[in-house]
């Protein structure tokens, strides 16, 4: 297990939140992914076996949210 | 380059508005048409893109449904409303990102105090190493101007350090060899050698910006509570606009309302008053953990003080000692002797006078055993010695001549601490140790009161007659003495039977079990206790009490605020849902109140930025009275 940050650009709808949180949730191996509105930031717990820090990044900038760093 | 491209969208569809207003003055309405549409595509493009890429993700999204409503208006040729709506849409998004960026400043102005590298002294030589390559025990170089990367102890140098990031206070501390320095501080002048403790996450300054990180995500109870309501109310919503459809046969009518009626500033009311308010209290020194601890905090009417360390420095220092049947100095030494193991500060302050008067401490204790709460017994050379208050002394079975208990009541009332020591069940001499009470300590109190708390209360492990003598110099309401830590946490239990609210303030050791028992639980000065830091609800950075009603007065303002947020939010999304359904309020005007809600919101949040406490004025005002009387 590995819990890494990202930092994406300032978010601006609580809507968001829900948005992220469900779709990183779902994917295999993840087994927490928690959106920090207020710092613009998603925490995520997952399985480096079953899922690559990559696979997160992308499906988080599919949504509609740019990863900064 | 992606914000600087959204804000260039903003003045260019903006742009193309006011000439389409202008082909529309000089009755050139075809151009007014064509201008009109290409504002709609231009600013329209970024939202439906972004209502594809959710789509496709199977999210729902609020831009889905602009991009509809955009549609429908275009296919029936309403190009005023559509251009209106797709501008106010991302006009009322990047202001509102700049403006939410204002309120979440504090926390982003302490993570931009984080130094990135720092100077490592290896062989001799130095090298400037990223933070993430510094190991404990590795010496850093610190010199004027730059920020320290590390915890760490002094080994070498002196320096004047800015503390503020840690303590909210830009007073200058001088620090000197053995001092502990903080991450995220900063030299300003002077140079010193520190060798690392703690480093990277570990640090206090990491933790801080943790906590804070973690608070400003921690919803209040009004929030969950909004969070709920959101959760019925966005599908009824939804519900309401399939009806107002299937009634009026309005399809623009029923996405007007579908789109107005999105919780937005209801959504966000609460959480942007916490963030600002949480954000100043860390900016000032006052970490507050969390919504819930701040709707806590705004509610608390009894203070409970521990004494020691929290009302007085912390710093007890001996001020007389009488000895019986032998000399002072042999008194002192055996006494100091014995205290040397001991944790104690009044202990401490016993040895740390010993050895300024160069007594020599030569003995070991032996059979050393602890009494909590009443004082310690040893073996001192052969000789059995009491340190403690009267009841340690009568329960070894050591009679206290009444020339003594007067001697050590007169102490007390002086506002000392009467430490009776007995040598082979004999009485041998009573060394008086008094604590200093906290500069700012009387006015913190007065704030207090006029701030509203209705109570402030006392509790000491201290003798009875230094307690009120304290007490009565600072003017708390009640005071208990000789109480165990037991006894704290039972007195607090029992005022929150009583139906207080109560704050208990400790300085986060002894303290810890009354701390957790309290409604809410506050910690002095945090800087390098990670325990008090994760104990307690409301960590006051600085071993300052004014930070006290600083909290309490701010944690007042943040829920002020976020009522007055609440009722903008609800008043304006009722006004537009009746003015929908009176047909005076359409999707473009609707947007931009709507916008203008959302804004308000986060504007009045952003007071709470620059809150500053009312009672400096004050303070300011009674002086000058003082000085005219």
């Amino acid at each position: 297990m590995k819990t890494i940050k990202y930092q994406l650009e300032p978010l601006t709808c609580p809507s968001c939140i829900k948005k992220i949180e469900g779709k990183l949730g779902k994917m295999n191996g993840v087994e927490e992914a928690k959106v920090m509105f207020n710092s613009s930031k998603v925490k995520a717990t997952y399985d480096q076996e079953q899922v690559t820090s990559d696979e997160l990044k992308a499906t988080i900038e599919k949504l509609g949210f740019p990863v900064v760093s | 380059m992606r914000k600087v491209k959204r804000v260039h969208v903003v003045i260019t569809s903006g742009s193309l508005l006011i000439l389409a207003f202008l082909f529309h003055l000089i009755d050139m309405s075809v151009w007014k048409d064509i201008t009109l549409i290409a504002a709609t595509f231009i600013a329209g493009y970024f939202i439906a893109k972004k209502a594809i890429q959710t789509t496709m993700m199977k999210a729902f999204s609020i831009e889905l449904l602009v991009t509809i409503a955009v549609i429908g208006a275009l296919s029936i040729g309403e190009y005023v409303e559509s251009a209106a709506v797709t501008f106010l849409f991302l006009f009322g998004a990047y202001l509102e990102a700049r403006t939410l960026e204002k309120t979440r400043s504090s926390l982003q102005t302490l993570m931009g105090m984080a130094p990135m590298e720092a100077t490592v002294l290896e062989n001799g030589e130095r090298i400037v190493k990223p933070i993430r390559d510094i190991d404990t025990g590795d010496h850093i170089l610190i010199q004027t101007g730059e920020k320290v990367a590390i915890d760490g102890k002094i080994i070498s140098g002196q320096a004047f350090i800015n503390e503020s990031t840690i303590t909210g206070e830009s007073i200058l501390a001088n620090k000197n060899i053995e001092d502990q320095v903080f991450s995220g501080t900063m030299i300003d002048h002077g140079y010193v050698e520190v060798e690392a403790e703690k480093v990277g996450d570990d640090t206090a300054f990491s933790k801080i910006i943790e906590l804070v990180e973690e608070a400003q995500e921690s919803k209040a109870k009004t929030q969950k509570f909004l969070d709920r309501f959101a959760n019925v109310y966005t599908p009824g919503i939804l519900v309401l606009s399939i009806l107002v459809l299937i009634v009026t046969q309005n399809f623009e009518l029923s996405i007007t309302f579908l789109v107005i009626a999105c919780p937005g500033a209801l959504v966000i009311s609460t959480p942007v008053s916490l963030v600002a308010g949480i954000g100043n209290g860390a900016k000032n020194g006052t970490l507050m953990k969390g919504g819930e601890i701040i709707e806590n905090l705004a509610k608390i009417d009894v203070l409970v003080f521990d004494k020691t360390g929290t009302l007085t420095k912390g710093e007890p220092e001996m001020t007389g000692v009488k000895a019986y049947d032998r000399g002072e100095s042999e008194l002192l030494t055996m006494t100091a002797e014995a205290e040397i193991i001991s944790e104690h500060h009044l202990g401490r302050a016993i040895v740390k006078e010993a050895k300024r008067r160069g007594l020599p401490l030569l003995n070991e204790p032996e059979e050393f055993t602890l009494d909590k709460g009443h004082g310690l017994c040893a073996t001192i050379d052969g000789q059995s010695v009491v340190i403690g208050n009267r009841k340690l002394l009568r329960k070894n079975e050591i009679e206290l001549p009444l020339t003594v208990e007067t001697y050590a009541i007169d102490e007390e009332e002086k506002g000392n601490t009467a430490i009776f020591v007995g040598i082979n069940e004999k009485l041998a001499g009573v060394i008086s140790i008094a604590d200093q009470i906290r500069q700012e300590a009387t006015s913190a109190m007065q704030h207090l009161k006029d701030a509203g708390i209705k109570q402030t209360v006392m509790l000491t492990g201290d003798n009875k007659h230094t307690a009120e003598k304290v007490a009565t110099q600072l003017g708390i309401d009640d005071v208990f003495a000789e109480m165990l830590p037991e006894d704290k946490v039972n007195h607090v239990q029992h005022l929150k039977v009583e139906g207080y609210n109560v704050s208990m303030v400790g300085d986060g050791v002894n303290d810890a079990p009354a701390i957790a028992a309290a409604d809410v639980g506050m910690a002095m000065g945090a800087a390098g206790t990670d325990a008090a830091m994760e104990t307690a609800d409301v960590v006051l950075m600085t071993d300052k009490l004014d930070k006290i009603p600083y909290a309490y007065t701010l944690a007042k303002a943040t829920v002020r605020n976020m009522k007055q947020n609440i009722f903008i939010a609800v008043g304006t999304v009722a006004l537009l849902l009746a003015g929908v359904l009176v047909g005076e309020i359409f999707l473009a005007s609707g947007m931009f109140i709507h916008e203008l809600s959302v804004l308000m919101v986060i504007l009045n949040a952003i007071r709470l930025v620059g809150y500053k406490q009312r009672r400096r004025v004050k303070q300011k005002q009674r002086r000058t009275n003082t000085a005219v009387i």
